[in-house]
């Protein structure tokens, strides 16, 4: 990267934190307070209660899927909502005025989503320490790594969402009837061997069912070690889709007519 | 090095609505020039000057900027190049500065850099005292000119404005008018679209006129002018007329009692108007250009041979 892209790139990252922290509350804390709730409720009130045959108590089980949840919304949320506001206010001219190439203007808006993804899951972690008391940290390195992935991996599909979206609805769509689901039968509040085998067997086709259980075993290794799929599918799908995305942006009429 | 700011050859935009905004144009601008683009609505001025900023891509032709041929080396060219765009398009969300000193990060610029360059400009357009307000807060007057500054923010050589005086009240318009002939006497080349005739009339050094996605004439302001072969004048008497007057080789036509119009040929001189006028003893009190000639041409130029049709 020549100095001009690097200052190019540098000027949208903090375009998109200066943002982030304007509307902090709808950026930041929605997911301290869902988080909040879903472990007050299903954590302690109904969790102490269920039969779990880990050697973890249920708190620190859905803790780690908690996380993941607030990373996945946030980062995707993040690189749609903000890049189909730039195109929908067209400040994206901006951009696409300048000399800057278009692997500046996409790494810069993944970036944007990837620290968001990396706040609030500081902010979600810290609640859970505080709510649920004791939060394992057994694999640092791989647990940030498949962190940063992942948040990676939704921050793509966001700006794809927001490249190609029309209006406010399309940009709603997926996160309502694809993320949502994918991620709350993702595996956050029960473990796969309390599944009867047909839906432990349609489990194993959702990608994010895979990434929680990765990420639980990073932090308090219980679960299924995925790790291993973790590492080879998911940068070839962030290859594919860095690919995808920079296709549109050159070719595509989503930007320039 | 090309003495071209920019050069347009057989440029061609097909919309992928099968609309034909641009039939093959050509245009040259010479570097330092003040060039003022006219046509109609819907003509396809806009639609050039994205092609020139990369936001439209062109369906064919070629596009020199300060002879870089944007096909090989675009981001080369665009830097050369500030942009004030038709429509208001930067974050209302965002503050004053901070949209100005990105857009010189987006070019380049240090952080450090593009906040001094930011302040510079919005002192220049007067816009300083709102450095730390919200766009949104702007008049509408304010937020053309902070298009302005965020387009001089990287001192571009070559300095396009679309409509950049509409909606713009007359006092600020003059300012701006002023602050625009001290760029182009800096050496920035400037290419401006407008519907104010009077705007292209006194600012513009070359003037093209296009409609329907075609270049209808393009020459400096005074041949395009001598195209326009007839003045009228209208004259306010000292004294009422007391019956028909009638001038050789001149069209009188009474508008009141003390007031008429005079068309002639613009190659009559005005002495012999006078003379014809003192003949007749008629002294009047005030005598003017009866319309913006530039508005008649353009009229001329732009309207449809219906009657042919
Ligand atoms: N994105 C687009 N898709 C399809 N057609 C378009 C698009 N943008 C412009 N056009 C059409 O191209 C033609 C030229 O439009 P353009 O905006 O360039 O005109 P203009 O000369 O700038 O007009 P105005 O003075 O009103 O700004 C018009 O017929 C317009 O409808
Ligand atoms: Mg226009």
């Amino acid at each position: 990267m020549d100095r001009g892209e690097r200052t190019a790139y540098v000027t949208i990252v903090r375009k998109e934190v200066v943002r982030i922290f304007r509307i902090w509350s709808q950026t930041l804390l929605p997911s301290v307070i869902t988080t909040s709730l879903y472990l007050l409720v299903f954590g302690k009130l109904i969790g102490s209660r269920l039969p779990l045959e880990q050697k973890v108590n249920y708190l620190q089980f859905i803790s780690p899927g908690l996380i993941l949840m607030a990373v996945i919304t946030n980062s995707y949320g993040n690189t749609s909502a903000s890049f189909f506001g730039a195109k929908f206010s067209r400040s994206i001219e901006e951009l696409l005025v300048s000399p800057m190439s278009s692997h500046t203007l996409i790494l810069g808006y993944l970036t944007g989503g990837v620290l968001r993804g990396v706040f609030v899951a500081t902010l979600v972690s810290l609640v859970t320490y505080f709510i649920g008391g004791n939060l394992e940290l057994r694999h640092p390195f791989w647990a940030l790594v498949i962190l940063l992935e992942v948040s990676l991996f939704f921050a793509l599909l966001g700006f794809l969402n927001g490249l190609l979206a029309k209006d406010f609805d399309d940009i709603n769509f997926i996160p309502t009837f694809f993320l949502t689901p994918l991620t709350y039968l993702g595996g956050i509040f029960y473990s796969m061997d309390m599944l009867p085998p047909w839906w432990q067997l349609l489990s194993h086709f959702n990608p994010v069912y895979y990434m929680i259980s990765s990420f639980r075993y990073a932090l308090i290794e219980a679960g299924e070690d995925t790790i291993m799929l973790t590492f080879i599918f998911l940068p070839l799908l962030l290859t594919l889709l860095y690919f995808a995305s920079y296709y549109l942006v050159q070719k595509s009429s989503a930007l320039r007519h | 090095m090309s003495s071209w700011a920019l050069e347009v050859r057989n440029l061609r935009k097909v919309y992928e609505n099968g609309r034909e905004a641009l039939k093959g144009i050509n245009l040259t601008i010479p570097i330092g020039d003040f060039f003022g683009l006219l046509g109609p609505n819907g003509a396809g001025k806009s639609t050039l000057i994205s092609i020139l900023v990369s936001l439209t891509r062109k369906t064919e032709g070629k596009v020199r900027i300060f002879g870089v041929d944007i096909d090989e080396d675009f981001p080369l060219a665009r830097k050369k190049i500030g942009i004030v765009p038709q429509e208001f398009n930067f974050n209302i969300f965002e503050k004053v500065l901070q949209i100005v000193a990105n857009q010189a990060g987006y070019y380049g610029l240090s952080y450090r850099q593009a906040k001094e360059r930011a302040e510079y400009v919005l002192q220049e357009l007067q816009l300083y005292e709102k450095r730390h307000e919200q766009a949104r807060v702007l008049s509408g007057g304010m937020k053309r000119r902070l298009m302005i500054a965020r387009a001089l923010v990287h001192d571009p050589a070559f300095l396009i404005l679309d409509e950049p005086t509409a909606g713009v009240d007359l006092e600020l318009r003059r300012q701006l008018w002023h602050y625009l002939e001290k760029l182009n006497a800096q050496g920035k080349t400037i290419l401006l679209t407008t519907h104010y005739l009077e705007e292209a009339e006194s600012l513009c050094r070359h003037i093209a006129i296009i409609r329907d996605g075609e270049v209808v004439a393009c020459k400096d302001k005074k041949s395009l002018l001598a195209m326009l072969d007839t003045t009228t004048l209208v004259l306010e008497l000292e004294r009422p007329l007391k019956r028909q007057i009638s001038l050789p080789g001149v069209s009188v036509n009474q508008i009141d009692a003390e007031t008429i119009e005079l068309t002639f040929p613009s190659r009559v001189p005005m002495s012999k108007i006078m003379k014809l006028l003192e003949r007749k003893q008629i002294s009047f009190c005030s005598v003017k250009n009866k319309t913006n000639r530039l508005e008649e041409l353009f009229l001329m130029l732009t309207q449809k041979e219906e009657s042919h049709g």
